[in-house]
């Protein structure tokens, strides 16, 4: 059913914030939004049980992982939600979860530790998700021109870079901004998505 | 969740952590019925319909009844009736079988929605 049928509900988007551990995913969400808990458990054997099959169930493992996720609402009846992207790698499971139905995605680079975020662009890259690069301006870190970050990380150049300072509401916005600007105005994406 | 020993004392509450495993609630069942999917950002509202006679709501159930009177995304009725994720769509899925919610999906390629992507826009330079 199509949102647009039914008036009264919200319309409702994401975008993913993503880098390394340390990067400022939290920060940066919880400089312009509101911060909510989010507890998600799931089966680590559902695939091979059956929807109504209770055998075994001593053995099922869960994994629970506490995410935070913030919430922008707007008075266009629109709600923005912001996810960050869980680290570490028994997590995998969760990007698919939140990646499909994203406009886009923030990576965020931290210069001192460049090579954290590689694991990020290769899933938007692999999964077709448009994605920006916000390089977090911490306090004493090296100042790096956007080229010179466009080489280190490899990227093409029609990946949009920008510096930002993940405490600075208004910093963050404008990375948002950029990122939808950039998901609007680029044609070469694929019609569908890989993932599943 | 609390309760009270002998001498009043609380032994368990919120702090201790569950009391019972999640999927205790879905009677083990760890999919919703009928395969259906819910993502995310889907927004869920609840139908004026009655219980069919068969169907015994739980209090999770009507929790979540209660709280989709007004259209409510899937992440945030989580996040507000503090269960796990997967457990929350057991039951919506529950509730869709027996019609007393109906689950508005969401684009599944917002990134060639242009009239989405405009609000979204509009939206945070409006902030």
């Amino acid at each position: 059913m199509d949102l647009n049928q039914c008036d009264g509900a919200p319309s409702t988007a994401k975008i993913l914030v993503s880098g390394g551990f340390g990067a400022g995913k939290t920060t940066l969400v919880g400089a312009i939004s509101e911060i909510r808990p989010l507890r998600t458990e799931e089966p680590m054997s559902d695939r091979s049980v059956g929807i109504d099959d209770t055998r075994g169930l001593s053995a099922k493992t869960t994994t629970t992982v506490a995410m935070d996720f913030g919430r922008i609402s707007f008075p266009s009846q629109l709600v923005l939600y912001l996810f960050g992207t869980p680290g570490q790698e028994r997590f995998w499971f969760m990007w698919d979860e939140l990646a499909i139905g994203a406009i886009g995605a923030v990576v965020l680079a931290d210069t001192r530790r460049v090579a954290d975020c590689f694991a990020s662009i290769d899933y938007f890259e692999r999964h077709g998700i448009p994605f920006i690069i916000a390089v977090n301006c911490f306090d004493g870190a090296e100042r790096f021109e956007p080229d010179d970050i466009r080489i280190a990380l490899s990227l093409g150049p029609g990946v949009p870079i920008v510096l930002c300072d993940a405490r600075q509401r208004d910093s963050v916005k404008q990375v948002l901004v950029s990122l939808v600007r950039y998901v609007m105005s680029d044609t070469r994406r694929p019609d569908q998505l890989s993932i599943g | 969740m609390t309760s009270h020993d002998g001498n009043g004392d609380r032994w368990f509450d919120r702090e201790a952590g569950p009391v019972v495993r999640p999927y205790a609630l879905t009677q083990g069942r760890t999919l919703p019925a009928g395969g259906a999917s819910f993502g995310l950002i889907d927004v869920v509202i609840a139908t004026s319909d009655r219980a069919p006679e068969h169907f015994r709501p739980g209090p999770e159930h009507r929790r979540i009844l209660s709280l989709c009177r007004r259209p409510t995304p899937i992440v945030d009725l989580t996040s507000e009736i503090d269960l796990p994720l997967g457990v929350v769509r057991v039951l919506l899925g529950d509730l869709t079988s027996e019609g007393l919610v109906r689950v508005l999906s969401t684009q599944k390629q917002p990134a060639n929605d242009q009239r989405l992507l405009r609000m979204v826009l509009d939206g945070l330079e409006s902030m």
